[in-house]
């Protein structure tokens, strides 16, 4: 049936059929217009003198020491956030008993943990690192503040992966004579890895992108850091106190060109990830 | 000695587990303990009731901030779920697979995108178009809501597409054999049955847009005091604690925790009701 013959037929239904288009449509624009303005407006920007030079000053105004901050930022938090995320899945899902009281608390503070606004955790971490224990700004702060953040996250990734392993991987497991604790690391684990991987990468992209939980836990100061009780300033922080001075508007859309390929390649990469589990 | 390695290391997993709900305790604890005081010195209803924020004259009245988050998040979601919805349902029923596996990852890509990024291209973009539709400054309740209705549209869109998806293939088939059209059996059949999921995917909106900071402190306005109409100025509960915590001390720090405790409890009552809602699903 032709739209014209449509709309004569099923008025009601061609107008509905419209509505949901153009909310589609919507989307889709404000989403390519987005990341196009950034792009067009930004790219340029990526060539300002000193933007990428490896040491900052008030005249460059140069991003590097933010990157470097953010992979030192990222690879700390993960280092606390991920063990810790994962081992408590297995417990989760390899050793408690269905209905355990213990249990149903875990979920429930997880759950509630992956709701906290970002300002909450930041708030929460400058009580505790900056005002109670007095180390003031500082990358570790930082980090420990974000690894709470993100550690519901890797909970949830690794459970859904850990679950999805089939039973008989187990039996064969424990048929063959292996113990728990090897069955867990050396069957469920190493087959879950996919989905574990995609909660990291995941994981990552929260950390990159996070600014309100860092701004008074690692603090503003975009320099590369002596030790982990230096302030560090990450990407994300780093823009928004180029916004706020108002005078470095053309840096900031440099450093949002580059957030963005950040997260267009976490994306991609958490995509691939999961090609490769519904392959298998 | 196997015996107690594994047993050592059932401890480690157990105690890797509790690391979650110590987390919510400490959390709970650090911020009430500061908080509660502090809401106690102020007087309750001069703190939840108070008009004025002027910490400077002691004056510490949050109800302003908590209207304006109340004024936003609404306009967040009567911009943000009819589109999102209206988009899951083109993504569940009306998407060819090709476009789909376009569309899939865009959606993707826009909840990945940093606040951060979304509160400068609000600043750069949706706030000077204000300023010439408006005539005023541009930042306000109207800009802030738009910003955040885009925001909260992937949580929106895949909530709802999945539970669009859940609903079983014979409530649309049926519909479809009584002589409905697609677009009907879509949107009388297959959607009222996918409800429940759908309020759940705007109860996530409702939290993401109310504690959203750094996107709305860019363009809001963050005038403290109650919204007079939609293109005037507002300052959230979040923008608060974001732009006076730097330089905060004594009871206007404990002030801020303190509207940080309440923005905590509205949270905590948007998680209680959105756990509620997924156990009557389940």
């Amino acid at each position: 049936m032709n739209p014209v013959q449509y709309l004569k037929n099923h008025p009601f239904s061609f107008f509905l059929r419209m509505l949901v288009y153009v909310s589609a449509a919507i989307t889709v624009t404000v989403l390519v217009f987005l990341i196009g303005y950034i792009l067009y407006k930004g790219v340029p920007n990526l060539t300002l003198p000193g933007i990428f030079d490896w040491k900052f000053t008030s005249q460059n105004m140069s991003m590097t020491p933010a990157i470097i901050n953010t992979v030192l930022m990222t690879a700390l938090s993960l280092l606390m956030a991920v063990p810790i995320g994962v081992f408590a899945a297995i417990y989760l899902v390899e050793y408690s008993k269905k209905g355990n009281k213990l249990v149903k608390l875990i979920r429930v503070t997880a759950e509630t943990l992956s709701g906290i606004p970002s300002i909450v955790y930041g708030l929460f971490g400058f009580i505790v690192f900056v005002i109670t224990l007095g180390w003031s700004y500082t990358l570790l702060s930082g980090a420990i503040t974000l690894s709470i953040m993100i550690l519901p996250l890797i909970m949830r990734t690794t459970e859904e992966a850990l679950m999805a392993v089939p039973d008989s991987y187990r039996e064969g497991s424990f048929g063959l004579g292996a113990g728990r604790l090897r069955t867990v690391f050396r069957i469920i684990v190493p087959s879950a890895m996919p989905g574990i991987l995609s909660g990291i990468i995941l994981a990552i992209g929260r950390i990159v992108g996070e600014s309100a939980a860092l701004i008074f836990t690692a603090g503003t100061n975009p320099v590369v850091p002596g030790s982990v009780f230096s302030s560090v300033s990450t990407l994300s922080v780093h823009m928004y106190a180029l916004m706020t001075e108002g005078l470095y508007v053309d840096q900031a859309y440099a450093v949002a060109v580059v957030l963005l390929a950040v997260v267009v390649l976490i994306n991609a990469l958490s995509a691939a990830l999961a090609r490769k589990l519904t392959k298998k | 000695m196997r015996k107690i390695i594994e047993l050592i290391m059932k401890i480690v997993f157990l105690l890797s587990a509790c690391i979650s709900v110590l987390a919510v305790a400490v959390i709970c604890y650090f911020l009430f303990s500061e908080g509660l005081p502090a809401i106690a010195e102020i007087g309750p209803g001069n703190f939840l009731g108070g008009t004025l924020w002027k910490p400077l004259e002691g004056l510490f009245g949050i109800l302003p901030m908590i209207i304006g988050s109340i004024y936003v998040t609404a306009g967040a979601i009567l911009i943000g779920v009819p589109i999102g919805l209206l988009c899951a349902i083109f993504m569940a029923k009306f998407c060819p697979a090709k476009l789909y596996r376009f569309l899939k990852p865009a959606i993707d890509l826009l909840a990945g995108i940093p606040s951060i990024v979304y509160g400068f291209f609000g600043l750069v973009v949706i706030v000077p178009v204000m300023q010439v539709l408006t005539g005023t400054s541009g930042k306000g309740v109207l800009t802030a809501s738009i910003m955040l209705g885009i925001m909260i549209l992937p949580t929106i869109i895949s909530v709802s597409e999945s539970s669009l998806r859940a609903v079983p293939e014979s409530y649309y088939e049926g519909s479809l054999a009584l002589g409905a059209t697609h677009e009907r059996s879509v949107f009388f059949a297959v959607l009222p049955a996918a409800k429940s999921g759908i309020m759940a995917g705007i109860i996530l909106g409702i939290g993401r847009a109310i504690g959203e900071t750094m996107a709305v402190v860019m363009i809001a306005g963050n005038q403290p005091v109650i919204p007079s109409s939609i293109t005037s100025g507002v300052r959230t509960l979040t923008a608060n604690i974001v732009m006076e915590m730097g330089y905060a001390t004594g009871l206007h720090r404990e002030a801020l925790i303190a509207t940080a405790v309440v923005l905590f409890v509205f949270i905590l009552i948007i998680n209680v009701s959105f756990s509620l809602l997924k156990r009557r699903n389940d």
